[in-house]
C-alpha cells in the first residue's frame, strides 16, 4: 500500500482515521446502553462512615442476612483482617441479594465471580452491590485486594439452595 | 552529543537492568508458587512471603526498571536528535544521584520486608517512611530530567529560531511534559498523606483520597512507560528495518493527543471504588476511549512504516512485507514482536476500561495477564530490543552473541504466549490477583487445571531473561572492542513540513491538558480534600 509518494499519504491517513473514530464511538454507544439499560451497576457514592466506629453504625451494628421483601435479601457485611462477617450467606435460588459492606481496617475486596459483585471495601466508605442468584450451588466470596500476610484466607461463601 | 550523554545513559541503563534482574527473579518465584511448587520455604529468610516477593517484583520492574531506563534513553535521544549536548551535565549527574539515593532509601525497607505493600502501596497498609521518601526522590529526579530537556531544547531553539523541532526531540519533550503533569497526583499523595503519616506526624489517613491521588498518576504512568517505546518504534525502528517513517504529522498529532488525554482518565482504575459517583466514572470511561484514538493512529503509522521497510527489501503483495523484515536483527525482532503482543494488550485494555464490563475482570488474574502484555512485553521487550544496539554503542563493543539474542527474543514471545492468555483465562474464571494462590482457602477446580501453565510460561520467560542478562554482561565486559554506531533517525515518507505549525506549539496544548484535568478531576478532588477526615490508622500486618 505505501507507495512512498507523499501526496497519497494523507489519503491513507484519512482511510484509517475515520474508522478509528467510528470504532471507539461505537463501543462507547454500546457501553452507554449497558450502563443505563442493562441493570449492571458499578459502585457509586453511598456515603462515609467513621472507620473506627463501624460497629456503632446503624447498618453494621448486627452484620447478617435478612429477607427484606419476597425474594429480596439484604446482606450487611463487614470486612476485617482476615474475614468477612458474616462469612456464610444462605439464600433460596432466584433471590436478589443486596450487599451493604464496609471495612473495619484495611482496603479489602468483595468479589463473587460471575455474579457482577466486584466492589472495593474501603475504610471510611460504604459499598453497595447487588446480584441475582438463580442456580443452586455454592459460590465463593473472595477478598481480592491484598490485605496482609493472610489475605489468601479471607473468603466466605454464598449457598444458594434449591426451592422446595 | 558528547561523552557526557553517553555516560549518563550508561549509568541509568545499568541501574535499570540491575532492577530488572531482581524483578525477573522474584517473578519466577511467583510463577512457580502458582504452579504448586513450595518455593518460599526454601527462600527464607531472604524472601519472607509471597507478598514480599510480589512487592519487590512490582516495584523493581514497573517502577525502577522503567523509570531509570527512560531517564537514560530519552535524554540520549533528545540530545542526538537536536545534535546538541544536554544543557547541563552537572544537573544530569545531580539528577542521577538524587534518583539513586531515592532508590537506595526505598530499597532498604522493601528488601527488609518493611514495605510489603505492593507497588500500589494503598494505605492504611503502612510501609516504613523511607520507602515513601525514597520513591518521592525518584519522582523529583524525573522532574529534574524534564528541566534539563526543556533547557536543552530552548538553547537549541535560540540557535534555530525557524527550524522545526525534530520528531524524536519533540516526542521526548512530550513524554516528559506529560509525565511531569501526571506525577503531581503521586507527589501530593506522598507529601500530604503518606510521608507525614508514616513519620507519625499525623494520626491517620484516608483510603479513598489516597487511591484517587495515586490513580491520577497511576494510569498516565503507563504512558510514561509506553511513549519512550513509541519513540523507538516511530523514529528508530523504521530506519533499523530499512524503511521510512510513514507519516511525521500523524506521529506528532498522536503524541499531542497523548499529552492531552493521558491524565484525565485515571478514575477508570476506580470503577469499583465506593465514594465516587458513577457520573464521574462514566466521564473517565469516555475519555479513556478517546485516548484509544491516538493508540490506533500509532498502530497504523508504525505498521505502515514497517511495510515501507518490507517493500524496500523487495516484498510484494499485502502480507509478505512482514516476513521480509530483517528478522535476524535482534533489536528489530524484539520490537516487532513487542508490537504484535501489544495489539492484544490494547484490546484487553479496552475491556478493562469498559465501565461495567470491568466488573468481570477487576483485580483478577486477568489484569496480571494484561500488564504482562503491556509493561511486560510492549515496554520491556522493546527496551531489551533497544539495549541490543544501545549497550554495544555505549560499551564500544560488539554484541556478544546475536544468536543468543534472537533465541532470547523468541523465548520471551513464546513464554508470554503461554503465560499471559493463561492468566487472562484464570481471571475470567474468578481467580484474584496478588494472592498467594498456592495456599488459598478457596481453591477452585477450574483454576487448578490451568495453574501449571503459569509456571511453565513464567519459567520460559525466566530462561529468556537469563540469556538476556548473560548477553548484556558479556557484551559489556569481554566482547570484542569496536566502535558501534547508534542507528540514525528514520526519514519520513510524509515529513514534518506537512504538519501544521500549530502542532508544535506548547502553550495551547498544555492549557488544554490542564483544562481537561480540571474538569475530570477538579470536583472530585476538591470534594474529597474538603470533606475527608484523616482518621484511619495505619497497619503493618505482613
Ligand atoms: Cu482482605
Amino acid at each position: 500500500m505505501a507507495t512512498g509518494r507523499p501526496s497519497t499519504v494523507y489519503l491513507w491517513e484519512l482511510a484509517w482515521i475515520l474508522p478509528s473514530i467510528a470504532l471507539p464511538v461505537g463501543m462507547l454507544a454500546a457501553l452507554a446502553v449497558t450502563a443505563f439499560g442493562a441493570g449492571i451497576n458499578v459502585a457509586g457514592d453511598r456515603g462515609r462512615i467513621d472507620p473506627t466506629k463501624v460497629a456503632e453504625h446503624a447498618l453494621f451494628r448486627e452484620p447478617g442476612v435478612a429477607e427484606i421483601a419476597p425474594g429480596q435479601y439484604e446482606v450487611r457485611m463487614t470486612g476485617q483482617i482476615w474475614a468477612f462477617a458474616p462469612n456464610e450467606v444462605r439464600v433460596p435460588a432466584g433471590s436478589t441479594v443486596h450487599f451493604w459492606a464496609t471495612s473495619k481496617d484495611l482496603v479489602h475486596g468483595l468479589f463473587v465471580p460471575r455474579h457482577n459483585v466486584n466492589v472495593m471495601l474501603l475504610p471510611g466508605q460504604i459499598s453497595h452491590a447487588q446480584a441475582r442468584f438463580d442456580t443452586p450451588g455454592e459460590y465463593p466470596i473472595i477478598c481480592h485486594e491484598y490485605c496482609g500476610i493472610a489475605h489468601h484466607t479471607m473468603a466466605g461463601k454464598i449457598i444458594v439452595e434449591a426451592r422446595r | 552529543m558528547t561523552r557526557t550523554e553517553q555516560r549518563l545513559a550508561a549509568a541509568n541503563v545499568t541501574v535499570a537492568l540491575v532492577a530488572l534482574f531482581g524483578g525477573v527473579v522474584t517473578g519466577l518465584f511467583q510463577a512457580l508458587e502458582y504452579a504448586g511448587v513450595e518455593i518460599y520455604s526454601s527462600l527464607a529468610p531472604v524472601i519472607r512471603s509471597h507478598y514480599h516477593s510480589v512487592s519487590i517484583h512490582g516495584v523493581l520492574n514497573a517502577l525502577v526498571f522503567t523509570t531509570f531506563f527512560i531517564c537514560g534513553f530519552v535524554p540520549f535521544v533528545l540530545s542526538r536528535s537536536l545534535q546538541a549536548p544536554l544543557a547541563s551535565a552537572r544537573l544530569g549527574w545531580l539528577t542521577f544521584w538524587v534518583m539513586v539515593g531515592g532508590l537506595v532509601l526505598a530499597s532498604i525497607p522493601l528488601v527488609g520486608n518493611a514495605a510489603t505493600v505492593m507497588f500500589t502501596f494503598y494505605p492504611p497498609l503502612q510501609a516504613h517512611w523511607a520507602f515513601y521518601v525514597g520513591l518521592t526522590l525518584v519522582v523529583v529526579g524525573t522532574w529534574l530530567v524534564t528541566l534539563n530537556l526543556v533547557l536543552t531544547w530552548r538553547a537549541w531553539r535560540a540557535r534555530n529560531p525557524d527550524g522545526r523541532t525534530p520528531l524524536a526531540a519533540f516526542m521526548s519533550l512530550v513524554t516528559f511534559a506529560m509525565w511531569t503533569i501526571a506525577s503531581l497526583g503521586l507527589a501530593a499523595e506522598m507529601l500530604v498523606l503518606l510521608i507525614p503519616w508514616s513519620l507519625g506526624l499525623v494520626g491517620g489517613t484516608d483510603a479513598l483520597l489516597a487511591r484517587t491521588l495515586f490513580w491520577f498518576t497511576g494510569h498516565p504512568i503507563v504512558y510514561f512507560w509506553l511513549l519512550p517505546a513509541y519513540i523507538s518504534w516511530y523514529t528508530l525502528v523504521p530506519r533499523q528495518a530499512g524503511g521510512k517513517l510513514f507519516s511525521d504529522p500523524m506521529a506528532r498529532t498522536s503524541f499531542i493527543l497523548f499529552l492531552i488525554l493521558s491524565t484525565p482518565i485515571g478514575i477508570h482504575h476506580q470503577y469499583t471504588d465506593p465514594g465516587i459517583h458513577q457520573g464521574w466514572k462514566l466521564l473517565h470511561a469516555l475519555l479513556t476511549f478517546a485516548v484509544f484514538f491516538p493508540s490506533l493512529l500509532t498502530f497504523f503509522n508504525v505498521t505502515a512504516s514497517l511495510e515501507t521497510a518490507g517493500r524496500a527489501r523487495g516484498a510484494r503483495g499485502w502480507i509478505s512485507w512482514f516476513g521480509k523484515l530483517p528478522w535476524t536483527d535482534p533489536s528489530v525482532a524484539a520490537q516487532v514482536l513487542a508490537m504484535v503482543l501489544f495489539a492484544f494488550g490494547g484490546v484487553g485494555g479496552l475491556i478493562n476500561a469498559s465501565f461495567n464490563v470491568n466488573m468481570v475482570v477487576h483485580n483478577t488474574a486477568y489484569i496480571v495477564g494484561h500488564l504482562h502484555l503491556t509493561v511486560g512485553t510492549a515496554v520491556a521487550l522493546t527496551f531489551m530490543g533497544i539495549t541490543y544496539w544501545l549497550v554495544p554503542h555505549l560499551a564500544g563493543r560488539v554484541l556478544w552473541s546475536r544468536a543468543v539474542a534472537l533465541v532470547q527474543v523468541w523465548l520471551w514471545f513464546g513464554g508470554m504466549l503461554i503465560f499471559s492468555p493463561t492468566l487472562h483465562e484464570l481471571g475470567l474464571r474468578g481467580m484474584p490477583r496478588r494472592t498467594d494462590i498456592g495456599h488459598v482457602s478457596y481453591m477452585q477446580p477450574q483454576w487448578k487445571t490451568l495453574l501449571p501453565l503459569v509456571g511453565i510460561g513464567g519459567s520460559i520467560l525466566f530462561v529468556s531473561a537469563a540469556l538476556y542478562f548473560l548477553n548484556m554482561v558479556l557484551t559489556a565486559t569481554v566482547s570484542r572492542r569496536a566502535p558501534q554506531a547508534a542507528p540514525d533517525f528514520a526519514e519520513a515518507v510524509s515529513g514534518p513540513d506537512h504538519a501544521p505549525a500549530f502542532v508544535d506549539r506548547w502553550r495551547p496544548w498544555l492549557a488544554l491538558a490542564a483544562l481537561l484535568i480540571a474538569i475530570a478531576y477538579g470536583p472530585t478532588l476538591i470534594r474529597l480534600a474538603i470533606t475527608t477526615p484523616l482518621t484511619t490508622p495505619g497497619l503493618r500486618v505482613w
